[in-house]
């Protein structure tokens, strides 16, 4: 579209585990103010190449890119530093810590001198229930709540509102929506617009069609740890994403397969999960 | 909605954000009334006292940093051979070789800061789980004792007197019948509280223990946290250790086993959760006191020792089991409230 440098950029980045190679020849960039919807099965490589983003293992091969200059992280904290936030996926927040708590941890507030520091709890909690408020989550009012006694979306807003405090320029969400019902998934929806809204480039991962492209800007498709679909928002139908998402099979080839299987089985749809019929 | 609001007073919030105090304050009390009981006067006044504090400040000193490092969802077992391995290092250096008693301390800490930094060093640098790392260090350290008690010494047993300042400092009985380990350890109960829920050190106890993938991410230096708490452990073991020595004059190779169940024993009780993330200094003092209190009272009570294994056994499972409830409880609190 426009001649602006992208805030990140991946080059020919591979990844490989030992003898398993996991993402090959990754080439992607994501402009300020954009969001890129990362999608593709289970086990396509998604969260390594976000943890890859993140600093949390580093490029076997190729390079990262950050407002166009080549960065190396070699430590989440180095990401983090340069303004790259993650949420990642299963994770982020403290069940057993109080909201204030976890919003600042590694980063906490102190007051008084060196060596008697004293965390900050009253500052903290007040910055950390506004900033999740201003993200329009009204209901957290008390920092001290323990974080494990809200709800999945709120626990997922409260980690985006605090990648957001913290000065984020690339917000990076693994599949935050997945796990939630119809109204707290349009809630992180409406958070990860907010986020776009402020300029910040936004790395988002689903496997609901509908929750991309509710958000997303431009779209990659990972199948096997390869790009295989690279497109922006309007050029695919949602079929034919759904498509790519399934790994390259039509929709509707699974579909016959599944009829071809209850022609073959008196009727019985394949068993996913055990059930107890009579 | 239909809760007035004066219902979430101070007594109640605390009540629920710190369940693991009000649950082991009822049990403190209710071990003390018993004991108290059947121990009449004599368990009332100062020698009740001075017996079970004096077991309290021991494994006192050493429970509050195995509660941290639980806190932080790892154990400590090698305090149990850290202590000998310190008195018979001190006991070595200032009693055999007749050196300073100042360097035979320096000495007995180093060895605790050193096992501690091995400990911390293994755990954070493997996956291997911290019980069995610990288990062979402690071995390790045994065996590494015993050899070189034996070859320097040429027995398993060293004798040593200290000098008048250490000894008053580190082996006084106060007005004849409180040890001198008592004021250690509220100096101890004192740091620790600072670490732990006052400075910010204390936040990244608890992530490292609540989810140590999420603490990392968010820039957590988990190792350093990790060998810091081991160092701390093997410290405060070899402080054990050392005033032993001072105390008695006497260092053996075959003491200090007992500390390691006993110090877990009272970390648990004091409603520290075994997983990690979740837990508090007053609990593990609380765990401790009540520990003592049922490890001595059983003495001056005339019942069979072995039913105070019975009871804290008991008291073991009471304090899970009421910790999990009234954790459930500070957890939906706020969930309600909207
Ligand atoms: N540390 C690792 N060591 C070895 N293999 C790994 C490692 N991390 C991931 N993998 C492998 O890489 C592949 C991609 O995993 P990844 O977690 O990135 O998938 P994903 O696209 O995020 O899947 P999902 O949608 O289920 O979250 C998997 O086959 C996985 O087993
Ligand atoms: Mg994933």
């Amino acid at each position: 579209m426009s001649n602006q440098t992208p805030v990140i950029e991946l080059r020919n980045v591979d990844k490989s585990f030992g003898p398993i190679d996991v993402l090959h020849e990754i080439s992607l960039k994501v402009n300020a103010g954009e969001v890129l919807c990362l999608l593709g099965d289970n086990g396509a490589g998604k969260s390594t190449l976000i943890k890859t983003l993140a600093g949390v293992h580093s490029p076997t091969r190729g390079q990262i890119l950050l407002d166009g200059k080549p960065m190396r992280f070699s430590r989440p904290k180095d990401a983090q530093e340069k303004g790259i936030a993650t949420v990642h996926q299963f994770g982020g927040t403290f069940p057993l810590m109080t909201i204030g708590r976890s919003f600042f941890a590694g980063v906490e507030p102190t007051k008084g001198i060196w060596p008697f520091k004293v965390f900050d709890r009253s500052k903290a909690n007040q910055i950390a229930v506004k900033a999740v408020q201003d993200f329009g989550i009204t209901r957290i009012d008390d920092g001290d709540r323990l974080v494990g006694g809200l709800s999945g979306g709120e626990r997922q807003s409260l980690a985006i509102a605090r990648a957001v405090h913290f000065g984020a320029r690339v917000l990076i969400l693994d599949e935050p929506t997945a796990a939630l019902g119809v109204k707290q998934a349009a809630h992180v929806l409406r958070i990860v617009n907010e986020a776009k809204r402020r300029g910040l480039a936004v790395i988002f991962i689903t496997h609901q069609v509908m929750h991309a492209m509710a958000v997303g800007d431009h779209f990659a498709v990972l199948i096997r740890g390869a790009i295989a679909a690279d497109f922006r928002k309007g050029e695919k139908s949602r079929e034919e994403i759904t498509d790519l998402m399934a790994g390259g099979e039509t929709m509707s080839d699974l579909e016959a397969q599944i009829e071809g299987y209850m022609e073959t089985h008196d009727g019985h749809p394949p068993q996913v999960a055990s059930q107890s019929d009579a | 909605m239909s809760r007035p609001t004066a219902r979430h007073g101070v007594g109640l919030s605390v009540f629920q954000r710190r369940p693991e105090v009000t649950g082991g304050l009822i049990g403190l009390v209710v071990v003390y009334a018993f004991f108290a009981y059947l121990g009449g006067s004599v368990f009332m006044q100062a020698p009740g006292w001075s017996s079970f504090l004096s077991v309290a400040a021991e494994v006192g000193i050493i429970a509050l940093p195995v509660g941290l490092l639980m806190i932080a969802g790892e154990l400590d077992i090698s305090v149990g051979a850290i202590l000998p391995a310190a008195s018979l290092t001190t006991a070595v250096i200032s009693g055999h070789y007749d050196l300073p008693t100042y360097m035979g301390i320096a000495g007995g800490l180093a060895v605790g800061v050193i096992v501690g930094y091995v400990n911390g060093l293994l755990v954070s640098r493997t996956k291997i789980p911290s019980l069995i790392i610990t288990v062979g260090t402690m071995f390790g350290t045994m065996g590494l004792t015993l050899g070189l008690t034996i070859m320097i010494a040429g027995s398993t047993g060293v004798f040593m007197t200290p000098d008048p300042i250490s000894k008053a400092l580190l082996g006084q009985f106060i007005g004849g019948m409180f040890r001198v380990t008592m004021v250690w350890w509220v100096l101890f109960i004192v740091v620790v509280f600072y670490i732990l829920h006052i400075s910010p050190w204390g936040n990244w106890i608890f992530a490292v223990g609540g989810d140590p993938e999420s603490a990392r991410n968010a820039g957590i230096p988990t190792r350093r946290v990790t060998v810091g708490l081991y160092m701390l452990s093997g410290f405060a073991a070899a402080f054990v250790g050392v005033s032993q020595v001072i105390t008695f004059q006497s260092a053996q190779v075959a003491a200090g086993q007992s500390f390691i169940f006993n110090s877990i024993m009272c970390v648990v009780i004091g409603g520290v959760l075994l997983t990690g993330g979740a837990g508090s200094v007053i609990g593990i003092v609380i765990g401790t006191l009540t520990f003592s209190i049922v490890n001595q009272g059983i003495f001056f009570s005339g019942l069979d020792p072995n039913y105070g294994s019975i009871i804290i056994g008991v008291l073991l499972l009471a304090a899970v089991l009421s910790n999990d409830t009234f954790r459930n409880i500070a957890l939906r609190y706020g969930s309600k409230k909207s």
